[in-house]
C-alpha cells in the first residue's frame, strides 16, 4: 500500500514476534525428514593424548546403529581457515575427526550414524579408544615455552605473530614524565548462545545436490567453504540457516559437524541430523578472548596522553578456526580508543593450547582492546591523582564531521565523543555519586560505591573488500540486496545478511518502506537461504545494517529510477520532469500527476506498455562494496556497591550512551545496547572458562560457567539523542551489535575498583568474582600493613 | 516402553515411550510440539519451561511417564485460539523477545508466575526469572513485559479489584 | 542430555516401594527428580530402574504433631513456601524452602527426595540439621526415628537404607528468631556457603551449608555462644571443624572466611 508515512527512526513492532511468541519457529531442531538418520561424536576423555587405537565395533552392533565412521573412512578435506594473517603463519592442519592426537576436551574421533537421537548418543558412548595421554598445556605462558607441543609438525606452539608496525615517535615510551606499566589477563569465554548448534544434511543423491540446514551466522561462507571440504560442486549445494537462536560470534563459523553431516549424507543417502548437548557445546564450540596484555601508557603529569603500546598474548586454542588469528589482529586498529595520542605499538603472538579453538565472540578484538585501554586510563588518573572525568576529557578526540585519520592508520568515520561522556555523566549524576562516595568511605560502611567509566570506539561495518584483502583475508566485505515489487502492491527484499535475534526483518523493511512509499507490513524480507538470496557475506561485525542495509539502499534508488522511466512513459512527461516526494513519482509542480511504486510494480509486471528498451518486472539488485568501516562510540558508566567483607559486588546504576550514527528502529538499538551491556556485565563479574590442572574444563555445564539471570543483570539507561551520522554510508548508520559488550567490561571493572581503591587496591582482574575482591581488598591490607610497620620503624 | 496419557492444550494425547523419554522430547518428538525449546542438559537454562497442572516446570527435567495422567499445557496452547496470551501480546509490544529461543519458556514461566502473585514488583519478577536465562535481551525488556502484562491482565479482569 | 536406559515403576504405596527397591539392588526411588534426574542425564548416575514414588500424594502434608510439625517427605518445596501453617511454626523451613533452586525445581523437588540425596550443598538438609529434625523411614519392618545428628553420615550418603523409604520429617516448633544467610554467585546457584541460625533455648543452633562433605553443625560457634560470646566473637570460630571444598565457586581458604562473615550476619540477625 502507497503511504507518505516515515518509518525510519520508529520504533517499528518487530515483523519477526508472532511465529517466536507462539511456539511456530522454525530452529534447527525442530526439523524432521522421513529416513533421517541421527548422528553424534565420540569425543574421548582426554585433552591430550595420541590416538593409539579406535575400536568401533561395539558401537557398531548397537540397536538401531547404521554406522560408525573414523577420519579413514571419510573423504573430506581440512576444515576451512580463511585468515592467514601473516606471510609466515604456521597453520595447523585440522580436520573433522582427529586421527592422530586428540588436542582438545572436544577433538571427535570417531561419528555414529543411528536411526534414533538416543541409539546414536549410546553408540557413541560405546567407541571405544586407547592413547597414551600426554602432558596438557592451558595456560598461554606455558604453552609459549614449546616444553610441550601441540603440534609436532609445526614445532613451535607461537604459531602467529603479527605487529602492526606502530605510529609516531617510540621513544616517548621511555622518555614520557610519567609511564604506566600494567598487565592485565583476559579469561577464555563461552558464547552460550541459547540455542545449541545443530545441522540437518540432506539431498538427492542421484543429482549429487544437497542442502545443509545449519544453526549458523554464516550460510554463504558455509556453503562455498563445505563445497570445498565435502567436493560437493558449489552451485550443488544449498545451505539454509532457519530461525537461529542467538550466535555471540559462536556461529559465525565452518564446523566438524556440519562437514561431517553433509559427508555422511552423501555418503549413506539419507538424511543425517546432529543437535549439540550444551556440555558438548562448551567444548566443541569456539570460545572467546584468552589474551594477556602488557601495556604501556606514556604521558604528562598533567593526564595528557603522549603514547599507548600493547603486546599481546592470544590463545588460538588447539586448531585455527574460520578466523581465530584473525580476532586479535582486528583489535589491533583500535587501541587508540577514543584518545589522539602521538605515538601508538600494537603486537600480538598468537600461541596454541590445548584447549577449544577461539575465534569470534561479541565484539571480536574489540573488547580486549577497550577493556585494556580503558583500564589502563584509569590507572594512569589514579596515578596522577585526577579523577578519571577529567583525563578522559582532555584527551578525547574533538568532535569531527568528516573522516579523520586515527593514529593506528585507518579512517574514521565521524565522531562527537564527549557529547556522549557529558550526556552520561548528566544522567549518572556523577558528582553526587563522588559525594556519596566520600561519604561512606569516612563512615567506613561495609558497602562501598564505586563508579566506573569506559568511553570507546569499535571499529564496524565489515569491510572493504580492498583492506580484507590487503590484510590476507579470503573473501570480501560486501553485501547484496534485491528488492522485488510484485504486481499486488507488496514488496519482497531478499538480504544477504543473515539475522539471529537482531530483527533484520523489521529494519530493513523499514528502510525499503521509506524508500518506496510503501508500509513495512507490506514488504516481505528473505534471509538466510543460499539458494533464494544467493549474494551475501552473512552476519557478523556489525556489518549488516552499514552494510546489507546500504546494498538495501541502493536497490531501492534503483528500483526507484526504473519506476521514474516507467512513470515518465505513463504520465507522458519527460524523466526530468519528475520529482520523488510524498511517496510517488509526480509531475514537479502537479503533486496529482503521480505514479506510486504499487502502481508502477503492476504496470512493470502486465508490462503491456513499457517504454522501450525496459525490461518487464521492477526490481533491482545491488551490491555494495563499502569504502570504510564504520566508528561508533560511546560512554558507558557502571555504579556499584561491593561489600567489602565478602567481596560481592552489585551493580546499583548502569548508564550507556551509544552513538551508533543513524537509527532506523530505537527500540531495536536499545535492545541491542541491553543484551550487549548483560554480555560485558557478565564478562565482568562472572563468566570464565576454568581448567583444571589436567586441562579439562572444570565450568563444563551452566551450573558452573555463570551467565547471569536476570537477578544480576542490572536495569540499564540508555540515551540515544547523539547519533553522528557515519560518513561511509548513505544511510549514515554504523551498527550497534556489539558496542555493550565492547564498552562495558570496563566500566564494572573500574568501578569495582574505584569502590575499594581507598583501601589501597589497584587491580582487580575479569571476572571480578567476590573472592578475587575479597583477596585484593586482603592483600592490599597486608600490604599497607606492612607498609605501615615499614613506616613506623 | 510405558504407556504416558496426557492432557496437552485441552487434547488427550497417548503414546508408548521408552522410560527414559525426557518429557521435553515426549512433547517436541512424539507429539510433534516443537515450540517448547531445549537449552541446557542441567535443568539450569528454562526455556524447556512448560506447565504441569498450571504450574511451571522444567519438561527436560521431568520423565514423560512422571507427567501420565496430568494435565500439560505448552507455549502452543498458550494463547486462546486467536487471542494471544496477554504476555504473548506485551513480549511484542515492549520488545521483549530477540532470537526468540529461551521466549517460549519465559513465557511460560511468566505465565504460571503471575497466576501465584498477579501484581509482582520489579524484584519479584526479576527473582521469579531466576530459572530461565536469556542471552540476547539482557532481561530488561522482558521484565518489563511481564510487568506490563500484569497490568494489562489485572484491568482486564480485576476491574472490582 | 538424554539419561541411560533404565526399566521404570510407578507404586502406590510405600510397602510396594520397599518391595520394588528389594527386588533390584540398582533401583533408585524417583520423588520430584530434581536431584536424581541432572545426574542421570550427565550420565553420573545410571541406575537400573526407577520406583516413582511421586504419585504416594499421602505423603504430602505439614501439621503440628506432638509439639513440633510433622512434614511429609514428599511435600514439595512450592507446598513449603506457600503454607501459612510453616510460616508460623517453623519459618526457616518456609523461608528456606522459597530460596531452594529457581520456581520450576521448586513446582517439583521434594523436602525428602533433598534429604536422600544429602547435598553438603543443599540448603535443607543444612536448616533440618539446624533444627535438630527428626526423620522417619519406613522399611519392611516398619518405621524408624534417625536423628539429624546421624542422618548425613558422608557425601552423598544419608543414613537412610537402600530398601527405606523416608516418609516423615519433624521439626520443633521455633518461636524465636532465625536466620538463613545464603551466599551465592547467582540467584539460582547453589550455596558457596550457607549459614542456618535457629534461636534455641536462649542460645541458638547454627549450621553449615557447602563446608563439608556433610552439612556440619557450627559446634565452635555454639559452643562459645554457650559460654556467653558475643556474635562477632562466637563467629570468629564458624570454620572449626569444617573442610570446606575448593572449586570454582571459590576456594577452601575464601569459604573459611565467608563462613565467619554469614555466621556473624545470622547470629545478628536470629538473636536480634
Amino acid at each position: 500500500m502507497a503511504t507518505t508515512e516515515t518509518f525510519i527512526g520508529q520504533p517499528v513492532l518487530r515483523k519477526e514476534d508472532p511465529e517466536l511468541i507462539t511456539g511456530q519457529a522454525n530452529y534447527i531442531d525442530n526439523w524432521t525428514m522421513p529416513g533421517m538418520l541421527w548422528m553424534a561424536l565420540a569425543r574421548p576423555p582426554y585433552v591430550h593424548a595420541t590416538i593409539d587405537g579406535v575400536d568401533t565395533s561395539e558401537a557398531a552392533s548397537m540397536p538401531g546403529v547404521v554406522g560408525v565412521f573414523t577420519a579413514a573412512d571419510l573423504e573430506l578435506g581440512a576444515l576451512p581457515f580463511v585468515w592467514p594473517i601473516t606471510e609466515d603463519i604456521k597453520v595447523p592442519v585440522h580436520y573433522a575427526l582427529a586421527s592422530d592426537k586428540v588436542r582438545f576436551n572436544g577433538d571427535a574421533v570417531a561419528v555414529v550414524v543411528a536411526e534414533t537421537r538416543e541409539q546414536a548418543i549410546d553408540a557413541a558412548e560405546a567407541v571405544a579408544v586407547t592413547a597414551t595421554e600426554l602432558p596438557a598445556v592451558i595456560e598461554l605462558e606455558q604453552a609459549a615455552k614449546d616444553e610441550v607441543l601441540i603440534h609436532d609438525d609445526l614445532g613451535t606452539n607461537s604459531v602467529v605473530h603479527w605487529s602492526h608496525g606502530g605510529a609516531g615517535d617510540q621513544s616517548i615510551f621511555d622518555s614520557a614524565p610519567v609511564v604506566v606499566q600494567e598487565r592485565y589477563a583476559q579469561p577464555r569465554l563461552i558464547p552460550n548462545a541459547i540455542e545449541p548448534r545443530g545441522c540437518l544434511a540432506y539431498g538427492v543423491p542421484a543429482m549429487d545436490e544437497w542442502t545443509l540446514v545449519s544453526s549458523t551466522q554464516i550460510p554463504h561462507i558455509v556453503k562455498v567453504t563445505l563445497s570445498g571440504v565435502t567436493g560437493i560442486e558449489e552451485q550443488k549445494l544449498r545451505v539454509i540457516a532457519p530461525d537461529v537462536g542467538g550466535g555471540f560470534g559462536s556461529k559465525l563459523n565452518v564446523y566438524a559437524e556440519e562437514a561431517l553431516a553433509l559427508g555422511l549424507a552423501r555418503k549413506l543417502g539419507r538424511p543425517v541430523k546432529w543437535i549439540e548437548g550444551r556440555r558438548e557445546n562448551y567444548v566443541a564450540t569456539t570460545h572467546g578472548r584468552g589474551v594477556i596484555h602488557d601495556c604501556t601508557l606514556a604521558g604528562t603529569e598533567d593526564g595528557k596522553i603522549l603514547g599507548l603500546k600493547f603486546v599481546e598474548l592470544a590463545d588460538m586454542g588447539a586448531y585455527y578456526q574460520l578466523l581465530t588469528p584473525g580476532i586479535p589482529e582486528l583489535g589491533g586498529w583500535v587501541y587508540m580508543g577514543p584518545y589522539d595520542p602521538e605515538a601508538y605499538w600494537y603486537e600480538f603472538t598468537g600461541i596454541v593450547t590445548n584447549s577449544t579453538p577461539t575465534d569470534a565472540y561479541r565484539g571480536a578484538g574489540r573488547p580486549e582492546a577497550t577493556y585494556v585501554i580503558e583500564r589502563l586510563v584509569d590507572t594512569f588518573a589514579r596515578r596522577i591523582g585526577k579523577d578519571p572525568v577529567e583525563v578522559r576529557r582532555m584527551n578525547l578526540k574533538p568532535a569531527f564531521a568528516e573522516a579523520s585519520t586515527a593514529i593506528s592508520g585507518l579512517n574514521v568515520d565521524s565522531g562527537n565523543y564527549e557529547a556522549t561522556l557529558d550526556t552520561a555523566l548528566g544522567l549518572v549524576e556523577y558528582d553526587k555519586l563522588r559525594a556519596q562516595q566520600r561519604d561512606a568511605r569516612e563512615r567506613g560502611d561495609t558497602k562501598q560505591l564505586g563508579i566506573g567509566l569506559s568511553t570507546y570506539i569499535e571499529m564496524c561495518g565489515l569491510a572493504p573488500s580492498n583492506i580484507l584483502g590487503a590484510l590476507r583475508y579470503a573473501a570480501g566485505g560486501w553485501d547484496g540486496a534485491t528488492i522485488e515489487c510484485l504486481p499486488t502492491g507488496k514488496v519482497l527484499v531478499k538480504t544477504g545478511t543473515s539475522p539471529h535475534g537482531q530483527g533484520h526483518e523489521t529494519t530493513w523493511a523499514q528502510i525499503v518502506a521509506d524508500g518506496l512509499g510503501v508500509t513495512p507490513d507490506d514488504i516481505e524480507v528473505l534471509h538466510g537461504d543460499t539458494l533464494i538470496t544467493p549474494l551475501g557475506m552473512d552476519t557478523y561485525g556489525s556489518r549488516s545494517v552499514s552494510v546489507g542495509g546500504a546494498a538495501l539502499h541502493f536497490a531501492v534508488e534503483k528500483v526507484k529510477a526504473k519506476a521514474r522511466t516507467i512513470a515518465a512513459h505513463e504520465l507522458e512527461v519527460s524523466e526530468d520532469d519528475l520529482e520523488w516526494g510524498e511517496g510517488s513519482w509526480h509531475v514537479a509542480g502537479a503533486p496529482d500527476k503521480a505514479k506510486t511504486i504499487p502502481e508502477i510494480a503492476f504496470s512493470a509486471w502486465h508490462a503491456h506498455s513499457l517504454p522501450e528498451g525496459t525490461e518487464p518486472h521492477l526490481n533491482a539488485t545491488a551490491v555494495y562494496d563499502p569504502p570504510n568501516f564504520t566508528w561508533p562510540g560511546g560512554a558507558h558508566i557502571c555504579v556499584v556497591e561491593v561489600d567489602t567483607e565478602t567481596g560481592a559486588t552489585e551493580i546499583v546504576k548502569y548508564v550507556a550512551v551509544d552513538d551508533c550514527g543513524t537509527v532506523i528502529n530505537p527500540m531495536i538499538v536499545d535492545g541491542q545496547i541491553h543484551g550487549g551491556v548483560a554480555q560485558g556485565v557478565a564478562e565482568a563479574l562472572y563468566e570464565e572458562a576454568i581448567y583444571d590442572e589436567s586441562g579439562n574444563l572444570t565450568t563444563s555445564t551452566m551450573t558452573q560457567y555463570l551467565v547471569p539471570t536476570a537477578v544480576e543483570v542490572p536495569t540499564i539507561t540508555t540515551d540515544g539523542s547523539h547519533q553522528t551520522p557515519s560518513t561511509t554510508n548513505p544511510l549514515g548508520v554504523k551498527g550497534i551489535g556489539e558496542a555493550g559488550t565492547i564498552a562495558a567490561p570496563p566500566a564494572v571493572i573500574n568501578a569495582v575498583i574505584d569502590a575499594v581503591s581507598h583501601l589501597g587496591v589497584t587491580a582487580i582482574e575479569k571476572p571480578a568474582s567476590p573472592e578475587r575482591v575479597w583477596r585484593a581488598i586482603q592483600d592490599a591490607q597486608h600490604q599497607q600493613g606492612q607498609s605501615g610497620q615499614g613506616g613506623a620503624a | 516402553m510405558t504407556t504416558v496419557s496426557v492432557t496437552v492444550n485441552g487434547a488427550m494425547r497417548e503414546a508408548d515411550v521408552e522410560p527414559r523419554t525426557l518429557l521435553v522430547y515426549f512433547l517436541r518428538e512424539t507429539l510433534g510440539l516443537t515450540g517448547t525449546n531445549v537449552g541446557c542438559d542441567t535443568s539450569s537454562c528454562g526455556a524447556c519451561t512448560v506447565l504441569l497442572d498450571g504450574e511451571s516446570v522444567k519438561s527436560c527435567t521431568l520423565l514423560a511417564a512422571q507427567a501420565d495422567g496430568r494435565e500439560l499445557t505448552t507455549i502452543e496452547g498458550l494463547a486462546e485460539g486467536d487471542e494471544l496470551h496477554p504476555l504473548q501480546e506485551s513480549f511484542r509490544r515492549n520488545h521483549g523477545l530477540q532470537c526468540g529461543y529461551c521466549t517460549p519458556g519465559m513465557l511460560m514461566a511468566a505465565a504460571s508466575y503471575l497466576k501465584e502473585n498477579p501484581s509482582p514488583s520489579e524484584d519479584d519478577v526479576r527473582l521469579a526469572l531466576e530459572g530461565n536465562l536469556c542471552r540476547c535481551t539482557g532481561y530488561q525488556n522482558i521484565v518489563k513485559s511481564i510487568l506490563d502484562a500484569a497490568g494489562s491482565m489485572a484491568g482486564a479482569g480485576g476491574g472490582g479489584a | 542430555m538424554i539419561p541411560a536406559a533404565f526399566g521404570y515403576e510407578r507404586v502406590d504405596s510405600v510397602e510396594a516401594a520397599i518391595g520394588a527397591l528389594q527386588a533390584d539392588d540398582g533401583a533408585k526411588l524417583l520423588a520430584g527428580g530434581h536431584s536424581l534426574l541432572p545426574q542421570m542425564k550427565l550420565r553420573f548416575a545410571m541406575p537400573t530402574k526407577l520406583v516413582d514414588i511421586g504419585r504416594l500424594r499421602d505423603l504430602s502434608y505439614i501439621r503440628e504433631a506432638d509439639g513440633g510439625v510433622a512434614i511429609g517427605a514428599l511435600t514439595r518445596y512450592h507446598d513449603l513456601e506457600g503454607s501459612d501453617e510453616l510460616r508460623q511454626l517453623a519459618p526457616i523451613v518456609a523461608s528456606v524452602a522459597g530460596q531452594v533452586g529457581d520456581p520450576q525445581v521448586r513446582h517439583m523437588g521434594t523436602i525428602g527426595g533433598a534429604v536422600a540425596h544429602s547435598d553438603p550443598a543443599g540448603d535443607m538438609p543444612s536448616v533440618l540439621l539446624a533444627l535438630g529434625a527428626t526423620f522417619v523411614a519406613t522399611g519392611l519392618s516398619g518405621t524408624r526415628e534417625i536423628a539429624a545428628a546421624d542422618m548425613f553420615p558422608g557425601l552423598f550418603q544419608s543414613a537412610l537404607a537402600n530398601d527405606e523409604v523416608l516418609t516423615e520429617i519433624r521439626v520443633p516448633k521455633t518461636s524465636g528468631g532465625w536466620s538463613y544467610q545464603k551466599f551465592t554467585r547467582r540467584a539460582q546457584d547453589w550455596a558457596v556457603v550457607g549459614v542456618a541460625a535457629v534461636r534455641m533455648n536462649g542460645s541458638a543452633n547454627v549450621s553449615l551449608t557447602n563446608m563439608g562433605l556433610t552439612p556440619l553443625r557450627a559446634g565452635g560457634v555454639e559452643e562459645a555462644l554457650a559460654g556467653g560470646a558475643d556474635p562477632a566473637t562466637a563467629a570468629e570460630r564458624a570454620d572449626e571443624g569444617s573442610a570446606p571444598p575448593s572449586d570454582s565457586f571459590g576456594s577452601e581458604e575464601y569459604r573459611r572466611a565467608l563462613s565467619k562473615v554469614l555466621v556473624r550476619r545470622a547470629l545478628e540477625e536470629a538473636l536480634a
